[in-house]
């Protein structure tokens, strides 16, 4: 595992390869996130795939977050801010060091551009992001739904969609074949979100 | 001449070679594979949405029907996050304990992968003798959580309960004449860790038996030698992990490279591959068992010498045993907290990953503080070899693509989630 000081000589050389890329540095848990400016997402990545200070050949993970529920249920209220995010996590092989990059979008239209130009491993991570939150990644060659069914309609691990979903699916005797209709089960809460603070009932 | 068009087939979903429900749309040039496109997500569960809604501990069953050839390296992966967020580390003996079923797990999916590769190419002997040894790994799991398969063992802080001191008896009831019952109880006298040792004695006579049968078996050479080739560089762009990328000759292992819990001090070797087909991907997989067993061996000395916690004393965490929980009342609200409610997690993100037998399992996990995870994403070693499974087989027979699916060891609960 990588030490403080190697993120630190990590973190410098990024700023110093593409310092307006990035737009905050944060180390916690022995993990080092770069959060990056989207249209800079691009060439902040072939610099850390290409350069060999970096060296980070492998994309191990894409996946989206949607904030828009982050914090709901502390006493500060839900946390402002964009609503979604695309994460990356990278590996180098040859430091053996890993690295997060995170980038924050629109909320009427996520959308940034797709690294599988650079790491061909996104393809399908990106589908996925896709699908399940509706982040647009522009230059994706084949863009298409891949885990929710045939027709599904929606993104559903977007926070406004219940966990029951909306349609659910039967087979009808009469017409002879599946068919949709809307879901007939009461969604319900067994254990309720709660945020303690800190040092809760720690004496 | 008549124009002679590629022709497009349908593959799956319920087809025994399809590992699962695995539909492939191949293009197809007379017996050739021009492009397959595999269409997943029939058993998708939505399994990190449903973790969003679930207090912590109560999604660690979910793991387990991830990639149900491993169970106890899923819930190894999703512990250690919370692990990390929280700040805590399991006791050593717990520590040991989970390297020893994260071995046996190993050994379990190998053998189940063995099997059905060798099956999908037409060895049908080696399916039988694999699931034969992994009756008897199953027996480790249920003496050890009551489960033969969904085990939920793991729990943050440990593991949830101590190794037990006597094995499951087979009895005349099952109707057994005498000699038959004797022979299957006979190395079940002593405790779990003595019939661990005994099967990590005779495993490699086993192995050997495997090996007589495939490795240098002739038609087992021409079916996976040159078949599925990935060159070290394509390996790195598909983001390979695990065996695969071994397999292409690459010495990366997380055990070594970056060491969870006791792995730093086992020792054992990392077997690597040189032409990256299918073939060497096999010979890898075959000497992985052999360094697990090495690896099995360690722990069962230690843990035979060194008896001690298995969980972290912290009833904020941890709950209490039911004795306490009787006739005192502090354990009590504990106890009633931890299953009202469960605990919170600081707020923070983590990724931890493992070495999981299919490759590296990797669990991202954001907290906003909650008794539940904000979002967990699971990263699954299916998910991405399957998506290389268009480049790998291009250009190959329809047969071949069936080996090809058996060398990725693909499991749908691991590639749908």
């Amino acid at each position: 595992m990588a030490s403080t000081e190697a993120f630190q000589a990590l973190a410098a050389r990024a700023a110093e390869k593409f310092g307006d890329a990035i737009v905050e540095t944060t180390e916690r848990l022995g993990e080092l996130t770069l959060v990056l400016h989207r249209e800079q997402l691009l060439r902040a990545c072939r610099i850390l795939r290409d350069d060999k200070d970096f060296g980070f050949e492998q994309l191990i993970d894409v996946c989206g977050v949607d904030y828009s529920a982050f914090g709901e249920e502390s006493a500060q209220g839900p946390k402002p801010g964009p609503r979604y995010a695309a994460v990356y996590h990278l590996l180098s092989l040859r430091h053996n060091r890993r690295l997060r990059l995170k980038v924050f979008l629109d909320d009427e239209m996520p959308m940034v551009e797709s690294v599988v130009g650079i790491w061909n491993s996104a393809n399908w991570f990106e589908r996925e992001a896709f699908d399940l939150f509706g982040i647009v990644f522009e230059g994706h060659p084949d863009l298409r739904r891949i885990l929710t069914d045939y027709g599904f309609i929606g993104h559903p691990f977007r926070k406004d969609f219940p966990v029951s979903g909306h349609v659910e699916m039967r087979y009808d005797p009469e017409k002879q074949r599946v068919v949709y209709q809307p879901v007939s089960i009461e969604p319900r809460v067994l254990v309720p979100r709660v945020i303690r603070d800190k040092g809760f009932a720690r004496g | 001449m008549a124009e002679i068009r590629n022709y497009t087939m349908n593959f799956g979903p319920q087809h025994p070679a399809a590992h699962g429900v695995l539909r492939l749309v191949l293009e197809v040039d007379g017996e050739v594979i021009q492009r397959a496109d595999p269409h997943i997500g029939l058993l998708h569960r939505a399994t990190e949405k449903l973790a969003e809604t679930k207090p912590f501990n109560q999604s660690i069953g979910y793991m387990d029907r991830l990639d149900y050839c491993s169970m106890m390296c899923n819930e190894h992966a999703y512990v250690l996050a919370i692990e990390k967020l929280l700040g805590i580390a399991p006791p050593l003996r717990a520590q040991y304990i989970r390297v020893m079923f994260d071995e046996i797990t190993r050994i379990l999916n190998h053998l189940l992968w063995l099997g059905t590769h060798a099956l999908d190419i037409g060895a049908m002997t080696v399916f039988l003798y694999a699931f034969r040894e992994r009756e008897d790994l199953f027996d480790c799991y249920e003496a050890v959580s009551g489960a033969r398969m969904h085990a939920t063992y793991y729990r943050p802080g440990g593991v949830y309960r101590d190794l037990p001191d006597s094995m499951p008896q087979y009895s005349t009831a099952q109707g057994y004449g005498k000699g038959e019952l004797a022979r299957r109880n006979a190395n079940r006298d002593g405790s779990l860790l003595d019939f661990i040792w005994d099967f990590t004695e005779r495993f490699p006579t086993y192995l050997d038996e495997y090996e007589t049968l495939l490795t240098d078996n002739r038609i087992w050479k021409q079916r996976t030698v040159g078949i599925g080739v990935v060159s070290p560089e394509r390996a790195l762009q598909l983001g390979f992990t695990g065996p695969m990328l071994r397999g292409s000759g690459f010495e990366w292992d997380l055990r070594k490279k970056q060491p969870y819990e006791v792995y730093d001090k086992m020792d054992f070797d990392i077997p690597v591959g040189v032409n990256g087909d299918c073939y060497d991907r096999y010979l890898v997989r075959m000497e992985e068992f052999r360094q697990s067993n090495r690896i099995i061996r360690q722990c069962v000395e230690w843990l035979r010498k060194n008896p001690g916690p298995v969980m972290i004393g912290d009833h904020k965490i941890v709950p209490p045993s039911r004795e306490e929980m009787k006739d005192d009342m502090e354990s009590l609200i504990h106890h009633f907290k931890l299953f009202t409610e469960g605990y919170c997690v600081p707020e923070g993100e983590t990724y931890a990953a493992i070495e999981h037998p299919k490759g590296e399992f990797g669990v991202y996990l954001v907290s906003d503080g909650a008794n539940k995870p904000y979002r967990l994403k699971i990263r699954s070693t299916g998910f991405v070899h399957l998506s290389a499974l268009d480049e790998m087989v291009r250009g190959h027979m329809i047969a071949d693509m069936v080996a090809v699916i058996g060398t990725q060891d693909i499991v749908f609960g691991d590639v749908d989630r």
